[in-house]
């Protein structure tokens, strides 16, 4: 199929396509950002997004509005969207866009663990899952009391089951080998996803592996912030790293032995594409990093749908959407709090 | 040609023909009345308003509370219809009229149907929970039973003695949850059991995950409730399983209990004493049927109350559909700088200034406002919108139209003339008329039940088919008639005008078909002669017949064509439009095809044998050579000659001189104007921002030129094409001919060769279905998207723009339910 996909593309994955595409053009744009950075309430939030394509899923919310309310429909409306692509996908394609979900699925597999481990009530856990991430058997998680428990009760059903070959230990849980069973599986999880698009071909290969790439060094640097001053030896951090990506190998083994956030930002700076992302930092800041990790990120995810007969516009699609739904969060808290001074601070425009 | 100006201008005015005159309107509104107004002119809707505030968002207009209220309302107002639709209740059929309320009382009014809605529901769920698990027990029970009663023997006297005095309990309801730890060793062994049941659905995955927590130390027994049970939240009923799991050890039960409650298993206990359980069961029973009775009472109050909400629905739910209406236009209104007075722009047709002042002048007295409605008319530079009154008849064609492209304000509509010519080019693609009485009565069905199905919500393609029977009427009518000329009844010949006009040489008749017939009378009076069937030359003689049709046919429509050109001309007071693209184009395509015409006219007339390939190929070849045999008049190569050289000189006349001319009046008009015009101080004042009066105007000869250039080129390869594409007459009809006789004589007439009534019966199945599915509906579709391309391209690219804009009045009656 490698550079022939304009000939054969179309049969399976032409509709989809265009489906994808009809979606993006509902992405809020600047002029919508800037039209609710200036609403005074929640309300008025919601009147503006009903013009757009949020409007059937908000049109039956009574008035006094909650944030989590607005963030949960907003979701289910992805959620509908990615259902439904989901269904109409054949081979290979119905594996990627599956492949996509698998983070949520590690993020709510950890979630629910470390709530039962505090003693939290599941069903309360339940909700706050991200509703891509759910599979069938997610709340006997709570019954699990090591991780070869959660490996043998729940996870081997999962597609998530190969990824635990790597923590498959009788100790008990607690925060921090869940916080490394995370990672370790994220590793996985991102290794596999790479692994599947070399196999696909093509453009799909040739976007995804430097959208994954990114994914894999934004994670390896922000491992590296998050377990400085913690217990955590540098062998074990090294582990945590994907074996892919710009900064493998090297930078992995600079970062592994980083001991503050200049340093950190040393090593990164060798690297052209992020060169310009720390350049926007003061010295020893990482508050900002994030928000420009995402600035980088949706630019990068935009570029995908440049190229045509490829795969990478589902994930672009996906993570543009998921983007959105945190700036939407973001100006309701901060409409909600009237904190109205800070609402530029996290949101990141996708066009 | 003075006579002939006179006479056009003395043509009296057609109402199709131009859109109505509009203009732009100004509305200076005393706060205190514009709501009135506003409404008013709603139900009159005839003003269409500019936004004037189109660089706000939604929510920093004016009325937006207003608007957020009627949003919230008729949020309030679908839950209704949801709740009404959820309980299997019909909304009401005949609904009440009541005077108008004001709208704060009807929000008022509907905020306490809500909250008492969602309290009655929020009653009627909990005491739905209570039931279901009632429910449950009772089944879990009755077949839990099945599974113990082996065990029950050896069952321990101390744990009944505990068992006894908890289930005595009456609230055993509540304490449900509580009961379900009472897993009794059933034997000396340690083995215990958990009964419970789960969604049918899940069972499967229940019994893999207790299988895999007990390391298989477990027994899992089941079987179905067999009655289905409602699910709480998604109000369906689901079907579900009835489980007892036996185990041993206080780890495992932990476990097991964890399980359950991950997979909403709910859990109950069952006693292992027989006595015990049939008592538990009668008095669950005895609840249940009380319960039952309850939840009865509820339902029916609460129906109740939903059926007087339905009264309502439908009055209410007009109302706020109208209230946001006037609020979203109140929104388009700009306020004046004293901030007592509304400011509107719109647009509206000079007939209804009259009734749009009165409207103004009766919400002003009927508001008891002190100060009127001041209504003043504009001028304006963006033209105005396209309005034609229509009617029932009308609006199918104009409708066709306007598929194309919405007419230029005040341009010809080609639907005047559309109403006639769409139909009949139709039929003469379709002429048949036993297809056409079949047309003809559907049509006919459509009409007389107009009044019905208009207030029905009909599927697409039946109003389609709704939308556009009057032209269907119309085309079977054409059908018919086209049919009797074509003489063609199901593709059968039929002598309605009197006997054919050829007979047989001899008696026997046995050189008919190589010899062929005598002329022994006058010819056939109408319509093709219906000798003609069957014989030898039967498809070329009908051939040269419909090709020269269709190109007499296609002629005079282009030819009207650039005529409305002409007429276009003449209204927007364009000379230059006149003389440099109107006469040449006359002339071009007439010196060809016009000549052509006047050719087969001439051929018709005298019988003659000439060949008019061979003439007009020859006009370009050799325009001078001797036509020879296929001299038609006298003096017939003199004329090419001249005609050609007509038709030469048409395309540079057409090409080059509009250009200049428009180049040299636009520099005389700019003469020594090198700077661009000042707004005078007074001027911009008057501007309201957005207002429809600012322009600009800039010449760009290449532009222009290119313009002219296509438009040229266009039009003389189109002569050509367009004329070869009016042939798509000929061709259609002879396929419909074809298909027809085919069906005929291969399908009926072959079937009825058999004596036999089953071969006959199906031979007249297919005809009946290729008739009617093949025949009448692809063959009509196919038919009429050929007329409609004749139409939209071969006829109004001669004339028509088509770059307007519909006129969109503010109108209650145009509000429909498109926004749920």
């Amino acid at each position: 199929m490698y550079g022939f996909e304009a000939m054969t593309f179309n049969i399976h994955g032409g509709y989809l396509e265009a489906i994808v595409r009809g979606h993006r053009a509902g992405l809020l744009t600047a002029a919508d950002y800037n039209n609710l950075c200036q609403c005074e309430t929640l309300d008025d939030i919601k009147m503006h997004l009903s013009a757009t394509e949020y409007g059937p899923y908000l049109q039956n919310e009574p008035s006094p509005l909650h944030t989590t309310t607005i963030v949960e429909k907003c979701t289910l409306k992805l959620v509908d969207e990615y259902k439904h692509m989901l269904c109409q996908a054949t081979e290979p394609l119905s594996t990627f866009l599956e492949y996509i979900t698998y983070g949520h699925m590690i993020d709510n597999v950890v979630l629910i663990v470390t709530g039962t481990l505090h003693e939290r009530d599941v069903q309360e856990l339940l909700e706050k899952c991200h509703p891509l991430g759910m599979f069938d058997s997610i709340a006997t998680l709570a019954v699990a009391q090591n991780m070869r428990e959660l490996y043998r009760l729940v996870l081997v059903d999962t597609p998530l089951a190969p990824y635990f070959s790597e923590c498959i230990t009788s100790e008990d849980l607690d925060d921090m080998n869940i916080e490394i069973m995370r990672n370790t599986l994220y590793k996985a999880y991102l290794e596999d996803f790479y692994k599947f698009c070399q196999k696909l071909g093509g453009a799909t290969a040739e976007i995804m592996s430097d959208l994954l790439a990114f994914e894999a060094d934004r994670r390896a640097v922000n491992i590296t912030i998050n377990s400085i001053g913690t217990e955590l030896t540098r062998d074990d951090r090294r582990k945590l790293y994907s074996n892919f990506g710009l900064l493998y190998p090297y930078g992995h083994e600079e970062l592994a032995v980083c001991e503050d956030i200049d340093q950190v930002r040393a090593v990164m700076e060798k690297y052209p594409p992020y060169q310009s992302i720390f350049s926007k930092l003061s010295y020893g800041e990482s508050q900002m990093l994030d928000k420009a990790f995402y600035e980088e990120e949706v630019k990068r995810l935009c570029l995908a749908f440049e190229q045509q007969f490829h795969y990478g516009v589902f994930f672009a699609y996906m993570r543009l959407r998921e983007q959105e739904i945190r700036n939407l969060m973001w100006i309701s808290e901060c409409v909600a709090q009237n904190q109205k001074s800070r609402v530029h601070d996290s949101v990141v425009f996708i066009f | 040609m003075e006579r002939i100006e006179k006479f056009i201008d003395n043509l009296p005015p057609m109402d199709l023909m131009r859109s109505e005159k509009m203009t732009l309107v100004q509305l200076i509104i005393p706060v205190e009345s514009a709501h009135r107004a506003i409404s008013y002119l709603g139900e009159l809707g005839l003003l269409q308003f500019r936004d004037l505030n189109s660089e706000r968002s939604p929510f920093q207009r004016t009325f937006v509370n207003q608007v957020k209220r009627c949003g919230e309302m008729s949020r309030k107002l679908r839950f209704f219809k949801d709740q009404i639709s959820k309980a299997g209740l019909l909304s009401s059929v005949h609904p009440v009229v009541e005077p108008d309320l004001e709208l704060e009382e009807l929000e008022i009014q509907l905020a306490e149907h809500e909250n008492e809605l969602i309290e009655m529901n929020s009653n009627s769920e909990k005491l739905r929970v209570t039931y279901n698990e009632l429910l449950e027990f009772k089944l879990v029970l009755q077949k839990a039973c099945g599974f113990l009663l082996p065990s029950s023997n050896h069952a321990v006297a101390e744990e009944r003695e505990l068992t006894e005095n908890i289930y005595s309990n009456d609230d055993y309801v509540e304490t449900a949850s509580l009961l379900e730890q009472e897993t009794r060793p059933a034997d000396q062994s340690g083995l215990r059991f958990i009964s419970g049941i789960i969604c049918k659905s899940k069972a499967l995955r229940f019994e893999r995950m207790l299988f895999r927590a007990t390391r298989g130390n477990m027994l899992f027994n089941q079987a179905p409730a067999g009655e289905e049970i409602m699910d709480p939240l998604s109000a369906e009923m689901v079907e579900k399983t009835v489980f007892v799991v036996h185990f041993s050890g206080e780890q495992a039960r932990t476990k097991i209990l964890k399980i359950c409650e991950a997979f909403g298993a709910n859990c109950y206990p069952v006693p292992d004493d027989i006595s015990k359980q049939r008592q538990i069961t009668r008095e669950v029973s005895s609840h249940l049927s009380e319960l039952e009775t309850t939840l009865d009472a509820g339902i029916r109050h609460r129906n109740k109350a939903l059926t007087s909400i339905g009264y309502h629905l439908t009055q209410w739910t007009s109302m706020v559909r109208r209230e946001k209406a006037v609020y979203d236009t109140l929104n388009m209104l700009n306020f004046d700088v004293t901030k007592k007075c509304l400011v509107g722009e719109g647009w509206c047709p000079i007939f209804a200034k009259v009734q749009i002042q009165e409207a103004l002048q009766r919400a002003t007295f009927d508001s008891s406002s002190q100060v009127g409605i001041i209504f003043h008319v504009m001028d304006a530079v963006e033209s105005p919108p396209t309005y034609f009154r229509t009617n029932h008849f009308t609006n199918a064609y104009q409708e066709i139209v306007d598929a194309y492209g919405v007419a230029r304000y005040q341009e010809a509509n080609p639907a005047v003339y559309t109403v006639v010519t769409f139909p009949f080019l139709f039929a003469v693609m379709f002429g048949d008329w036993g297809h056409g009485i079949c047309l003809l009565l559907g049509a006919l069905v459509l009409i007389a039940r107009e009044g019905r199905l208009s207030t029905q919500k009909l599927g697409s393609f039946m109003e389609m088919l709704f939308g556009g029977r009057y032209v269907l009427l119309l085309m079977s009518l054409f059908s018919i008639y086209c049919g009797l000329i074509y003489n063609e009844f199901f593709s059968v010949p039929f002598h309605i005008f009197g006997g054919s006009a050829y007979k047989c040489r001899d008696v026997t008749c046995s050189d008919a078909k190589s010899a062929g017939l005598i002329k022994f009378r006058d010819p056939y009076p109408f319509g093709v002669d219906p000798s003609w069937r069957g014989s030898r030359l039967e498809l070329p003689f009908l051939n040269s017949l419909k090709m020269k049709m269709s190109i007499l046919l296609g002629v005079a429509q282009m030819n009207l064509g650039i005529i409305l050109s002409y007429f276009n001309a003449r209204f927007f007071r364009s000379s230059l439009d006149i003389r440099y693209q109107f006469v040449p184009q006359m002339i071009f395509l007439n010196s060809l095809f016009g000549y052509l015409s006047l050719l087969i006219i001439i051929k018709w007339c005298t019988g003659s044998q000439a060949d008019l390939y061979h003439v007009m190929i020859y006009m370009f070849l050799s325009p001078t050579d001797d036509l020879g045999e296929n001299e038609l008049f006298w003096g017939q190569r003199p004329l090419q000659i001249v005609l050609l050289l007509l038709a030469l000189v048409a395309v540079p006349w057409m090409l080059f001189p509009k250009p200049f001319i428009l180049k040299k009046l636009h520099s005389e008009r700019f003469q020594g104007r090198t700077y661009g015009l000042l707004g005078s101080s007074e001027f911009d004042l008057d501007v309201e921002p957005d207002s429809a009066r600012d322009h600009h105007e800039e010449f760009n000869f290449s532009e222009v030129f290119v313009h002219q250039m296509i438009h040229s080129i266009e039009f003389v390869l189109g002569a050509v094409s367009n004329t070869a594409s009016y042939l798509r007459l000929w061709a259609l009809s002879l396929a419909h001919s074809e298909l027809s006789t085919v069906f005929y004589e291969k399908v009926l007439l072959l079937a009825w060769g058999y004596d036999n009534i089953v071969i006959r019966l199906i031979g007249l199945a297919v005809f009946a279905f290729a008739t009617a599915f093949i025949l009448l509906m692809m063959e009509t579709l196919s038919a009429f998207l050929h007329a409609l391309r004749l139409h939209w391209v071969e006829f109004q690219n001669k004339f028509y723009h088509g770059d307007g804009y519909k006129f969109k009045p503010f109108s209650f009656a145009l509000i429909t339910d498109d926004d749920d």
